[in-house]
Formats: structure tokens, C-alpha cells, sequence
């Protein structure tokens, strides 16, 4: 029973649930940078589109430069806050 | 037919599963069959595992399905499927480290292995299997399809002919090789992707003057097609969006890529991975899209939208190339359907027979009967895809869809809320399930998205409720589960 216990205090798991909310985070943020894009650019008349590279502009902010943008973040969140914890539980195991 | 595409699509496809296979054969690990078997003995190393999640999921119905819709549609549906560019890394972030030590701690091979675990509810674990293999089979039958139909139009041989050949090769594999060559080959066949896509996408634009020139050209042709609302202006803002949901975020709960979140070796391996991942998952999905919608101005006029891929590919490139590239989609269909083949095979191997019929069932037997029922299902499957519906998208997005209604919550609530408990769950699987069955029969997009969303959040309402109506004496004492 003990172990159980200690099972749900593991620190690991403090560390797991940050990681899950920074995903979490990044999704909403990417969600919303997506969409004001697509729809706040894309929205008006053809006739006004800008072009950037050749493509309309709505859709070189909200696609090409979320897809450059995303794994750049992500490769922050990850340097900054993702902390190296073993996965193994040896130490649980022989108890 | 072209024969020298032909003869280098085959080769390259040969050369990807005898390197898995040879790979395989020289990591013998001290775990045990099913470890080894369904999970590759979790050992799997950073870049391996951002591609074999990439290559899974990429599926028949992006790299076929796909561009043929973003052909019909323009702009609106590359929009739609860069939302995938989340599953490269939310599924791995949420899921996270919890997810593999609480797997690995559990001894979990398959996801239901966790639930089980988790819930410790014989029904939890019998509803989940069925789900598993209903909705799987679904998805199984849509690739095969695509195998089938790819082959079909780069040879010119018979649609049968086609997937029969399509069918032997993947059963060979998957019955010697297991999890192992299986994520082996992934990582060859998504670098192949990867970079065969960019390839393809550059020959498409020189080919078609230039990105300006395209766009002015599509423009002249239907203005919509470079708007985000679809070429008949049907593509809504809110039916977009939800596809965040069904094949974004909701990708968590899908089996075959939750198996893999719990398959890699340390958190190094991990990090790498949702950088990996997120790069490639999105380069792919916005370039395959884009050449679905460029190949308009390439080749216009083509009807069936699941041959676009491969009759541009053959236009634009010369012929060595287009065969070597076009082994990409056709690697990545056959690495899902591996892996879905796996998944069902050891669902009903582990979490069924195992688990209810004969716990006592030695290596040499189990070995014995997972090939077998492996063997056994591509047989089913091939039946099945004998003679094909006409749209394999929609065949799979049903299935996913399916998948997330039944799963989300179990999985995620289970992780991350010590309350959820076995009566919730099993609530939550059964609404998700028959609601999402309802509204894809009588109302398919409810508020205008797409069903998966309203049963999502159903099913989140009867896990919630009842895990606090109706208390679980296991849980009490925060024992039994030992998250």
C-alpha cells in the first residue's frame, strides 16, 4: 500500500504534469495564431490579398510560418523548461 | 505502365524491409517475446521514434487521400491539414514521461494493457479491445486500399493483382519482423517522405513557372481555390477548426501512436523526438498538401483525386525518381498498416487470450498464436478490401474519429485526475462510442463541425459524472492503481 503512495508523490510526475500543460500552452497558442491568420487575412476579398513568396499572404503566415515557427518553440520549451528524469523505477521495484 | 518507375518504387520498398529485417535479427534483447515483439523491447531512440510516429500516422490518407482532396479543394484544405503539425508534439508532450514511466512501471505492452492497469475493470478492458478492433479494422481496410490503388496506377496491373501483391509483402513482414522492424523501416520510409516530398514539391514549382505564376493560374481558374474557404466557399471556419480536435489534439487516444509513446528508451530520446517530430510532421503535411493543390496547374483534369500523387509524380520528375519518391507513400501505407495489423494481433493475443482464456500460455505458444492471428487477420483484411468503397479518406477519418470519441478520456483523465475511476471510464467509452456512431449516421456535423467533436465532449461529461456519482472502493484508499 505504502508504495502506492509513494507512486503518486514520485517527483517525476510533478515534472510530467508541467510538460503536459507547456503542450497544452503551445497547442492553444498555435491554434490561435492559425486561426486569427487564415480567417482575419483570408477573410476579405480576393482582390486585396497581398502576396508573400507567391502565396497569399494568410496563407504564408498561418501555414509556412507556423510550421517554421512551431518546432523552433517547441525546441525552446523543450532547452528551457523539459528537465531529464530517469524513466526506469529500479529503486521502486526492489522495495 | 512505367516500367523503370516500377522497377525502382519495388527496389526501393524491398531495400527499406531488408535493412528493417536484418536490423532486427541483430538486437536480441533479454525481455520477454511480447516486450520485444509488440514494443521493440522499449528501446527506441529519439529519431526513430519521431518517425515511426510520423510514419504511422501519415497514412494512406495523407499521402493519397489527401492531395487529391487539397487538388479539388485549393488553399482551404492545405489550412486544414497543417492542424496536424500538433500531433507532432502535443501527443508526445501530454502524454509525456508520465505515460512511460506508469507503462513501463505497469509492465504495459499495449494501451489497453494501461486501462487495465488503471481501471482494473474487466469491462474496461473488453470494451476497449472491441472498440480496438472494430474501428481499426475500419482503418486497415482504408490503407490496404490505398496500397492497393497506388500500385495499381503506377503498373498498370489489375486492382486484385495490385493488392494482392501489396498484401503478401506486408503479411511477410510483419509476421517475421514484429515492432522492431516495423519502427526500423518507419525511420527509413519517413526520411524517404520527408525528403521525397520536398523533391517533389520544388519539381512541381519549376515545373509550373514558379509559386506566382501558380497561384495567378489557380486564381484565374476559381479564386476560392487560394482562399481558406474551399473551392465552393463550403470549407466554414468552424468545420476547419474541428479538425484540430480530430486529427490534432484527439490523436492522443489513438492506439498506434499511444503504443509508441510508451516505447522509447530514455528522456533524451524523448526530447529529441517532439523536435524531430514537429518538424517533419508539419514539413510533410504542408508540402504533400501543396503539391496536391500546385498539381492542378501541372495536370488538370484528373477525376479520381486519389491519383493525383502518382500521375504528377510521374510528370514532373523523371522516371528513377518519381519511382523512388513515390515509394514514400507507399512505404508509409504499409508501415500503418503494419502497425494497425500489430496492434489488432496483439489485442486480441494479449488483452483477450492472456488475459481470460489461458493465463498460463508458455513463449513458444504465445509466439506461436500471434503470428498466427497476424497471419489471420491480413487474410480477413484482404477480403475485405477485395472490393473497395470509393472514398478511403472518409473511411478513415471515421475510424479515427471513433477511436477519439471512445478513448480521449480514458486515457488522458486517467493519467491526470486521481479521481477518474472504472465507472466513468466505461461511461465515457460507451456514450463516445454510440454517440459518435448517431451522429455520423443521422447528423455528421453538428454546429457545423465535424461529429468527433460533440462526442468528445459527451463522453468527457459521463467520465466526469460518473466517476463522481458513483465511488469506486478500490480508489479510496488512492491504492490498486498504481498511477
Amino acid at each position: 500500500m505504502n508504495k502506492e503512495n509513494n507512486n503518486y508523490r514520485d517527483d517525476r510526475f510533478a515534472i510530467a504534469n508541467k510538460e503536459a500543460l507547456i503542450g497544452i500552452g503551445l497547442v492553444l497558442f498555435n491554434f490561435i495564431w492559425w486561426i486569427s491568420f487564415a480567417y482575419g487575412l483570408g477573410g476579405n476579398d480576393v482582390s486585396t490579398y497581398t502576396y508573400i513568396l507567391g502565396l497569399p499572404a494568410w496563407f504564408f503566415y498561418s501555414c509556412v510560418l507556423s510550421v517554421i515557427m512551431m518546432p523552433l518553440l517547441v525546441w525552446i520549451a523543450v532547452k528551457l523548461f523539459f528537465v531529464d528524469v530517469a524513466l526506469d523505477d529500479e529503486e521502486f521495484e526492489e522495495e | 505502365m512505367n516500367f523503370e518507375a516500377t522497377i525502382w518504387l519495388f527496389g526501393t520498398v524491398l531495400l527499406i524491409f531488408i535493412i528493417g529485417l536484418t536490423a532486427s535479427r541483430t538486437k536480441i534483447t533479454n525481455n520477454s517475446f511480447m516486450e520485444d515483439y509488440y514494443l521493440g523491447g522499449r528501446s527506441l531512440g529519439g529519431f526513430v521514434l519521431a518517425m515511426t510516429m510520423t510514419a504511422t500516422y501519415g497514412s494512406a490518407s495523407s499521402f493519397i487521400g489527401g492531395p487529391g482532396v487539397a487538388y479539388n479543394q485549393g488553399l482551404g484544405w492545405v489550412l486544414l491539414a497543417v492542424s496536424q503539425v500538433a500531433t507532432g508534439y502535443f501527443t508526445l508532450m501530454v502524454l509525456g514521461k508520465k505515460f512511460a514511466i506508469v507503462t513501463k512501471k505497469n509492465k504495459a505492452i499495449t494501451m489497453v494493457d494501461f486501462l487495465k492497469e488503471r481501471y482494473q475493470s474487466k469491462w474496461v478492458v473488453l470494451l476497449s479491445s472491441f472498440s480496438i478492433v472494430v474501428f481499426l479494422f475500419s482503418a486497415m481496410a482504408a490503407q490496404w486500399i490505398g496500397g492497393g490503388r497506388l500500385i495499381e496506377s503506377l503498373t498498370g496491373l489489375s486492382y486484385r493483382s495490385a493488392l494482392f501483391i501489396f498484401v503478401i509483402t506486408v503479411l511477410i513482414y510483419v509476421t517475421v519482423g514484429g515492432f522492431r522492424a516495423v519502427t526500423l523501416t518507419d525511420s527509413i520510409q519517413g526520411s524517404i517522405m520527408f525528403v521525397g516530398t520536398l523533391i517533389l514539391l520544388i519539381a512541381i514549382i519549376i515545373s509550373g513557372g514558379g509559386v506566382s505564376n501558380i497561384i495567378t493560374e489557380l486564381q484565374a481558374e476559381n479564386p476560392n481555390l487560394i482562399t481558406p474557404f474551399g473551392a465552393e466557399g463550403t470549407l466554414t471556419p468552424s468545420y476547419v477548426s474541428s479538425f484540430w480536435v480530430l486529427v490534432g489534439v484527439g490523436v492522443v487516444a489513438l492506439p498506434q501512436i499511444a503504443v509508441r509513446a510508451m516505447s522509447y528508451k530514455s528522456s533524451k530520446s524523448f526530447h529529441r523526438a517532439l523536435i524531430i517530430g514537429t518538424i517533419v510532421v508539419g514539413v510533410i503535411m504542408l508540402c504533400m498538401h501543396l503539391i496536391g493543390v500546385f498539381s492542378r496547374v501541372i495536370i488538370p483534369g484528373v477525376e479520381v483525386g486519389d491519383r493525383v500523387m502518382p500521375l504528377v509524380a510521374l510528370e514532373v520528375l523523371p522516371p528513377w525518381l518519381a519511382g523512388v519518391v513515390l515509394a514514400a507513400p507507399l512505404a508509409a501505407i504499409m508501415s500503418t498498416v503494419d502497425s494497425l495489423l500489430l496492434l489488432v494481433s496483439s489485442t486480441i493475443v494479449k488483452d483477450i487470450y492472456i488475459n481470460y482464456i489461458n493465463p498460463d500460455a508458455t513463449r513458444k505458444k504465445i509466439q506461436l498464436i500471434s503470428m498466427g492471428i497476424t497471419g489471420l487477420l491480413g487474410v480477413i483484411v484482404f477480403l475485405m478490401a477485395v472490393n473497395p468503397p470509393d472514398l478511403i479518406i472518409w473511411l478513415n477519418l471515421f475510424a479515427i474519429g471513433g477511436l477519439e470519441s471512445a478513448f480521449l478520456w480514458s486515457i488522458v483523465m486517467g493519467l491526470y485526475w486521481k479521481k477518474g475511476n472504472k465507472y466513468g471510464a466505461i461511461a465515457s467509452m460507451i456514450v463516445g462510442i454510440s454517440s459518435y456512431i448517431l451522429f455520423q449516421s443521422f447528423y455528421p456535423q453538428p454546429l457545423g463541425m465535424h461529429a468527433v467533436v460533440t462526442s468528445i465532449i459527451l463522453s468527457l461529461i459521463a467520465y466526469v459524472t460518473f466517476s463522481l456519482w458513483k465511488k469506486d472502493p478500490a480508489l479510496r484508499s488512492e491504492g490498486s492503481l498504481r498511477v
